[in-house]
């Protein structure tokens, strides 16, 4: 039996699309930060939400062993629950310094959130038009960052802190 | 003079809405090659969300700076990884990605010349 190439070519191309469409439809398509594990934080200066002539950067932040950066807002339901985890960080290690970066919020609002939940923060950063969290990969709150003297990035979480992600980092700081 | 200074400021009114005309195109550009993270399938230049809105307004500051497109587009994957753009960088994991359709472009041609030269030369004899 005589098989032309042209048929062999026909077959060849309709198995090969097949199995790239196959594999395509197994593939994540949701947004992942894993990728962003081992970049580097940089270029950043941040004021304090009460004082604008007191700032933090990237040098202050090489002084921390390590530091948990925590974009939060009054206005923001699951910053409320992660809030617990964070005061348990703040007060179980202190090789951790935890960072808030209060996020397109009104200065007296945050201060009656941190108020009444109480401050896990050593240091609270303002960013009132959002523009410092593009700087840091954000692209909703609460997302916090986990990293190293170096500035590397350890860990990034996306969503609130829970008990799974407070012991992960615990872990992780040893 | 005052005929020169006439003839400056008559210059100056109509470029300066030509230059931000062509400010606004590249800025439109940017916006569409831009993925919004929060929004299905959207760019940011057809989202009104909070996310597009801000990396909108980085993006109109970078501009502003000088800085090029591919500048900003670097900057961003650093931040987002590479799925904050539409168009691929080019890099070894995508080369068949950028190659195949021209392969695929050149390979039906052939393969169409082929067949048609086939049927002339049947059709001759």
């Amino acid at each position: 039996m005589k098989i032309s190439i042209t048929k062999i070519i026909i077959f060849g191309f309709i198995i090969f699309s097949l199995s790239v469409f196959w594999k395509g439809l197994k593939i994540n398509n949701n947004y992942d930060t894993k990728d962003l594990v081992g970049s580097r934080i940089s270029n950043f200066q941040l004021p304090e939400i009460n004082n604008d002539e007191q700032y933090i950067s990237e040098e202050d932040l090489k002084k921390n062993k390590y530091s948990l950066i925590n974009f939060f807002a009054s206005w923001c339901a699951p910053c409320r629950a992660e809030h617990k985890y964070l005061l348990s960080l703040s007060n179980k290690n202190s090789e951790i310094k935890i960072i808030g970066i209060n996020f397109k919020d009104k200065k007296i609002n945050a201060n009656n959130f941190l108020k009444e939940l109480g401050n896990p923060y050593d240091f609270v950063g303002k960013d009132t038009d959002g523009k410092t969290s593009i700087l840091f990969g954000i692209y909703g709150i609460p997302e916090s960052i986990l990293i190293n003297n170096e500035l590397s990035v350890i860990k990034k979480i996306i969503g609130p802190i829970d008990q799974i992600q407070h012991d992960d980092i615990l872990k992780l700081i040893q | 003079m005052k005929l020169k200074n006439f003839f400056f400021i008559i210059l100056f009114l109509f470029l300066a809405p030509l230059h931000s005309s062509e400010e606004k195109i590249k800025l439109l550009e940017i916006y569409k090659n831009l993925r919004c993270l929060v929004c299905q399938g959207q760019s940011i230049a057809d989202s009104n969300s909070d996310f597009a809105a801000t990396l909108k307004l980085v993006v109109q500051d970078q501009v502003n700076e000088g800085k090029t497109k591919d500048e900003i587009y670097v900057f961003l994957i650093n931040k987002y990884g590479e799925w904050i753009v539409y168009q691929p960088t080019f890099s070894k994991s995508n080369l068949l990605l950028w190659i195949l359709p021209y392969f695929i472009f050149i390979a039906g041609g052939l393969f169409i010349f082929l067949i048609i030269r086939k049927s002339k030369n049947s059709k001759a004899n």
